[in-house]
């Protein structure tokens, strides 16, 4: 017993330095007011694209319910502009369908890229996934590691502004100006530079990073909308150099 | 059922079973380090692939428009180390800016 209290309080000593230094120097909030603050600047901007998808459904001729029910499900801006897109000119639902999934397929490598930080049963981390979409994911990217709570702060407000907006724009038509010419679709990009930029810390997220990117514009002309992105998860395999090295020379030694 | 309740539930549904897949069947345990080493790239990638697209695709051509000289203005907030709601405002008032004067 005294021998573990010694050895915690000498653990606890010798950390002591290091945690003060790193709290000094890093005054990171974190938790779901964090994630809250965090999107409150974007919230005009998801908000007035709501509206625009509101009043592009309705138009479309989706009716005030389909309109919102899909915003409460779905819950992914592109996604459904596309579902709407393909309808409202005639399209058949199964191509609307199709560009849908398409669009949404890069949720499936983002929620895998944060997995491991959700916690509890499975009915808890399938519900708390759903709060998962572009920007919430994006903000919870916290000194290289995924921000659970972060991403369900940002995730919650940004549902109830999305919602909120189509409802807007499903019922009080289109009485908000144009979110381009406020310049609201340039927000985005910007975001997620922003975001990006504290992530390129060692040559493999620099070279990860160029590679997506490069990807994604290479394919941007020749595939349909939603495989760029996805594709472009293909540039975290430059994480296997460094990976494979040991294992090479080992096998190069048997040789 | 309408096309536009077909649409809506299978939609829906692909999309809760997209984003749930990883946490359901991977979450709350540590990834063996060779994959985590992989996964942790898939954030860089997928971001720098959301700046590209966002900033430089429009439908399934690639333009040079507004939204990418708002990225250059922003990164341009970034190198200077502004706080995250001035990069974005950057950005938002560059295009802006541009499209009126256009």
């Amino acid at each position: 017993m005294r021998a573990l209290f010694i050895h915690t309080a000498g653990s606890v000593l010798a950390r002591m330095p290091d945690s003060t230094a790193s709290l000094k120097s890093r005054p990171r909030r974190t938790g779901y007011g964090a994630g809250l603050r965090a999107i409150a600047p974007l919230l005009p901007a998801v908000l007035a694209f709501g509206v625009s998808f509101g009043v592009l459904s309705d138009a479309a001729g989706f009716g005030a319910a389909a309109s919102i029910v899909m915003s409460l499900t779905t819950f992914a801006g592109s996604a459904q502009f596309a579902i709407v897109s393909v309808l409202g000119a005639g399209g058949t639902v199964v191509a609307a369908i199709a560009a849908a999934v398409l669009l949404n397929a890069r949720y499936g490598p983002m929620a895998l890229s944060a997995a491991s930080m959700f916690r509890g049963g499975r009915v808890r981390r399938l519900l708390e996934a759903q709060l998962l979409v572009d920007e919430s994911w994006a903000l919870a990217q916290r000194d290289g590691e995924f921000d659970r709570r972060v991403m369900i702060g940002a995730g919650l407000a940004l549902y109830v502004g999305w919602s909120t907006g189509t409802a807007i724009g499903v019922f009080a038509g289109d009485s908000i100006g144009d979110p381009a010419a406020l310049g609201l679709d340039a927000a985005f990009p910007a975001l997620f530079l922003a975001l990006l930029s504290p992530l390129l810390r060692n040559r493999d997220s620099l070279a990860a990073a160029l590679l997506g990117a490069g990807i994604a514009l290479a394919l941007t002309p020749i595939t349909p909308a939603g495989i760029p992105v996805v594709a472009a998860t293909a540039a975290c395999l430059v994480g296997l150099r460094q990976a494979a090295q040991p294992s090479r020379s080992v096998e190069e030694s048997r040789a | 059922m309408s096309a536009a309740w077909t649409a809506v539930l299978v939609v829906g549904l692909g999309t809760v079973a997209l984003k749930a897949a990883g946490p359901v069947l991977a979450g709350g345990r540590e990834l063996p380090q060779g994959s985590a080493r992989v996964v942790n790239l898939l954030a860089p990638a997928l971001l720098a692939a959301l700046v590209a697209t966002q900033a430089f695709a429009s439908e399934e051509a690639l333009v040079l428009d507004e939204r990418g000289a708002g990225l250059v203005a922003a990164a341009g907030a970034i190198l200077l180390k502004a706080p995250l709601l001035v990069v974005v405002l950057v950005a938002a008032v560059t295009a802006a800016g541009l499209r009126l004067i256009a």
